[in-house]
């Protein structure tokens, strides 16, 4: 198993689930700027569209988030990953990505929020 | 537990130390080869330690002039309808204060710093791109003079630090807009460099062993904010660019009347302009990451946790920029999209402040001048966070908004946050520069002077700001409640210029009779405090392999072991200035690199680009093309004669039984890094451009326009199959230059020439004969901002395959040492990208829509 190889530690892996958070984030808004071109139109269309965003938004970073518990977990560990180790950056690698995927999913529900509330556009 | 794991095969430092002779001509060769310049040559230095000490001492001394400006303000509005400045120059006091604190003080300051410590914090010599930071030094010492110095003129920039038009463009048609933009597009040009330097400092100059979960939190702020700088200034530099081409030839991008949106600069300069704060505020708490450990006596607690608030807070910056934007008359939901995500950025810039109070409480805490600067910064900065989720709150802002609530509010963020670090860091980090410390007496005055200041300055703010005085007026009228209150800042702005003049006194105090401080004085863990006192210009004596966050703390005899060479690199045999390239993610060493030394054409180039830029500002343009031009050749002669060196040998023992390469190209070289770092910056700026250009699209029923002519097809088809071509020739290129013979690596260059040269013509030709007018609307003005972009970019692409030939022809590239044609490709995915883009943008978009 080659999962410890630094070949495979990829240091972009962190900034996967933010990216989804921004993906997620921009096309809200685009969505919203786009229907809101003409002020009385309906937004529903629009809110519907980011309830779907929002749940493949928030599946993907569930499996990452998974993932990388995994990681964090590697061998059953539970310590703060910081001897200078293959094993120990390896965990921190994924706790960090976890972490990162939690705060990633809660802002993925921020975001999602006002749609929740508000049926025009203005 | 972690700890349960295989023991590391790191290896050990040399059981025995060199005999005392070899010991004694190694440090002779090191001093050699690291020996700083003497007499006027000084200035042609380029090594970190002086470069970051000439950048931090510009730095604070803009901050004094910012400060001066303030006081300025403040005693003018001491009193109701005081005459003491008038309308007009308040205006300009208060866009260049505005200006010169965050473009000449908050972001130079990190830079410089990080220039000066974060080679030490990484037992590195030296940052890879010496030279790279002396010349954006230099841009900024100039561009910081040009733009400061306008105000003895009475000519300085009067539209407030964000340059709104239409105010900037039909109201002031004075230089002073022209001298904000284009002096400070030069220095974020420099600010730019200093982060792609940074980014790959971080990433590439480690020390064997300090593999990504190792390395100081100092090291993993930079890294996030040097992102960060890569993908917001360069939507500014776009705003710059459109704004200076209103102001210049009258291409209507801001005028209404036109078809052009005035808005659209406040989206560009904002989105900017958050992550701005951020970019400010991060590397100060880097500082204080550094710092507390210290003084705790104890390593951080929640060292990840830091990581995830650190790289949290840098993405989630980029969506908050609408919030200055709250009174535009933006759709609500819309608003409350970005209000929902200001109030989410709170939660990562939370946990790092709680890892910090958790560290403080864990260790043994000593109450010296830095740590009292922390805690007065964190008081501070919480209270500006906190009005900070306020006005993140629509209703709330709309209230708020362009009053004094939002002055009292972004100084508690921005001295709390980051001025107050960095006096105590400057207070912690001096014995490093000088080899003496700063005095406790004083440093405990100038504290209380400051924070007792601030607080008498800035908390009366935000009531007046609720009383409903505005922003930005220079006099208000006696009797509305604001009197007192205004007399109060006024009192309390004075008393914290007396704690910072304390300050200034006890940094330039002479120290002729004062004793050096001991060797690491606060007793820190990390790197940085291997230095000897004073400091030798070597960096470290021998680079270390590190097997812990503190080796100072944890390492047995590791002051000993480094000190007495017995570490990689403890020699310079053939006195070049060297020092290790490591992986990004575990720091296995992989390269020798030989970084270059003192030169002055970084000097010239800076003083040629500068001249560029100033001429230009006084539409003196015969005077502004020399000077570009001029300045482009003194850059080829800098990149011809001191990048991409053939070394004499193909590798080289750097100790410990390790033989390194001393050349490398493609991604693990760090100037492939380098210019990839710098094309996702340059890529932004462009993406920026056609943000342009599909906002318009969403704010006119109709776009392209009915009247207006668009770009026939068969241009555009012409200039993407030749443009196609070239890049597909130069790859091509790239794999016949590994062959002996050169003669096909020629063919395919000239060729790849032709066809960008010939594709060039077309993208322009397009828009030429169609006729598009770019005086006339918004829409062919954007249009010909995006070809003539593009045409500039495959012009640099030419430019970079001919070095590639000459390099080649003049033996300096090989068919084993590549480096310039890997890079020129690597700059052509980038070309073709954006002409791809730009064609579709300008060809396909009309028929689509």
């Amino acid at each position: 198993m080659n999962e410890l190889r630094e070949e495979d530690a990829r240091l972009w892996s962190l900034i996967v689930s933010p990216t989804i958070w921004l993906v997620h984030f921009l096309a809200t808004y685009i969505t919203y700027a786009l229907t809101c071109r003409s002020a009385d139109a309906s937004l529903d269309g629009a809110r519907w569209a980011v309830a779907a965003y929002t749940a493949v938004a928030l599946i993907v970073i569930a499996v990452l988030a998974r993932r990388a518990y995994r990681r964090h977990r590697y061998k059953g560990a539970t310590g703060t990953h910081d001897f200078d180790t293959h094993e120990d950056r390896h965990r921190f690698l994924g706790f960090a990505t976890l972490l990162l995927s939690v705060l990633s999913g809660v802002a993925v529900v921020y975001d999602a929020v006002p749609g929740l509330f508000f049926g025009s556009c203005r | 537990m972690s700890s349960n794991d295989a023991p590391h095969e790191d290896p050990e430092p040399l059981a025995e130390a060199p005999p005392e002779h070899v010991q004694r001509a190694q440090v002779e060769r090191l001093l050699k080869a690291w020996e700083t310049p003497k007499g006027w040559r000084y200035w042609s230095a380029v090594n970190n330690s002086e470069v970051g000490l000439w950048y931090t001492a510009t730095a604070f001394v803009f901050f004094l002039f910012g400060g001066a400006l303030a006081l300025l303000m403040r005693v003018q509005l001491a009193f109701p309808e005081n005459d003491f400045l008038s309308a007009e120059l308040y205006n300009q006091i208060f866009t260049v204060h505005g200006s010169v604190m965050m473009f000449l003080f908050a972001v130079p300051i990190f830079e410089a710093f990080s220039i000066m410590v974060l080679p030490e914090m990484m037992g590195a010599r030296d940052l890879p791109f010496p030279r790279l930071s002396a010349y954006g030094f230099w841009c900024f010492l100039i561009g910081g003079v040009f733009v400061c110095g306008s105000l003895f003129f009475g000519i300085a920039p009067e539209g407030g630090w964000f340059m709104y038009p239409p105010l900037t463009t039909e109201y002031q048609p004075g230089p002073g807009a022209d001298i904000w933009l284009l002096g400070l597009s030069f220095i974020e040009i420099a600010s730019i460099a200093a982060a792609v330097e940074l980014i790959v400092g971080v990433l590439k100059v480690r020390p064997p062993g300090m593999r990504i979960n190792m390395i100081p939190l100092y090291a993993w702020y930079i890294l996030v904010v040097g992102v960060m700088i890569l993908f917001a200034f360069p939507p500014l530099i776009a705003g710059d660019i459109l704004l200076e081409l209103e102001r210049t030839l009258d291409w209507p991008f801001f005028d209404v009347s036109r078809g052009g949106d005035p808005l659209l600069w406040q989206h560009l300069f904002w989105i900017f302009g958050h992550p701005e704060v951020y970019i400010v505020f991060l590397p100060s708490i880097a500082l204080v990451a550094m710092m507390v450990p210290t003084f705790a006596k104890t390593p951080i607690v929640g060292y990840s946790w830091i990581v995830l608030a650190a790289v949290g807070t840098g993405f989630l910056s980029f969506a908050l920029w609408v919030h200055h934007m709250f009174t535009t008359g933006l759709p609500g939901i819309s608003l409350a999209l970005f209000s929902a995500a200001s109030e989410a950025v709170a939660i990562p810039t939370g946990v790092q402040i709680f890892c910090f109070i958790a560290t403080l409480l864990v260790g043994k805490l000593t109450i010296r001048v830095p740590i009292m600067f922390i805690i007065g910064g964190f008081s501070t900065f919480v209270m500006g966070g906190l009005t900070g989720v306020m006005v993140a709150l629509v209703p709330f802002d709309l209230q708020a908004h362009d009053t004094y609530f939002v002055v009292g509010h972004l100084h508690s963020v921005l001295i709390g946050g980051t001025i107050f670090p960095i006096v105590g860091a400057f207070y912690y980090f001096f014995p490093l520069v000088g080899g003496k410390h700063l005095s406790e007496k004083l440093g405990r005055i100038a504290f209380w002077l400051m924070f007792v200041g601030f607080n008498i300055t800035f908390v009366p703010m935000h009531i007046t700001g609720l009383l409903g005085m505005p922003r930005r007026v220079y006099t208000y009228p006696a009797g509305l409640g604001f009197d007192s209150l205004n007399l109060a800042s006024s009192i309390g702005a004075f008393i914290l210029a007396a704690g910072i003049l304390v300050f200034l006194w006890d940094v330039v105090r002479p120290k002729k009779h004062q004793p050096l401080a001991e060797r690491n004085p606060w007793n820190a863990g990390t790197l940085e405090w291997l230095a000897e006192m004073p400091d030798k210009p070597w960096g470290v004596r021998s680079i270390p392999e590190i097997d812990s966050r503190y080796p100072l703390w944890d390492q047995p005899n590791f002051v000993r072991d480094v000190d007495e060479g017995r570490f990689y690199l403890p020699d310079a045999k053939e006195l070049a200035r060297e020092t290790l390239i490591t992986t990004s993610v575990d720091a296995k060493p992989i390269q020798c690199l030989r970084v270059p030394g003192p030169t002055f054409l970084t000097l010239y180039a800076a003083i040629l680009t500068g001249g560029f830029f100033i001429f230009g500002t006084f539409h003196l343009w015969w005077l502004a093309t020399l000077s570009g031009v001029a300045g482009l050749g003194v850059i080829i002669v800098w990149i011809w004669t001191g990048t991409a060196v053939i070394p004499e040998k193909p590798e080289k023992d750097v100790g410990l039984g390790l033989t390194l390469p001393l050349y490398a190209s493609g991604p693990s070289s760090v100037g492939w890094w380098a210019m990839f770092i710098t094309m996702l910056g340059d890529i932004t700026a462009f993406v920026a451009l056609v943000f342009g250009h599909f906002f318009y699209w969403t704010t006119h029923a109709e776009f392209p326009p009915a009247s207006q002519p668009t770009v026939a097809p068969l241009w555009g088809v012409a200039a993407l199959i030749l443009l196609t071509g070239s890049w597909l020739l130069t790859i091509a290129a790239r794999a016949l230059n590994k062959r002996p013979k050169a003669g096909a690596f020629y063919g395919a260059s000239a060729a790849a020439v032709l066809l960008a040269l010939a594709g060039c013509a077309a993208l322009l030709a397009g828009p030429w004969l169609a006729e598009l007018d770019p005086t006339t609307n918004v829409y062919p003005a954007i249009i010909w901002v995006l070809v003539l972009w593009t045409a500039a970019h495959v012009l640099v692409g030419v430019l970079m395959q001919v070095y590639s030939v000459a390099r080649r022809v003049a033996g300096r590239m090989t068919f084993e040492h590549d480096i310039d044609i890997v890079n020129t490709t690597l700059f052509w995915h980038f070309v073709f990208l954006t002409a791809a883009v730009t064609i579709a943008v300008v060809v396909g978009f009309p028929l689509v829509a």
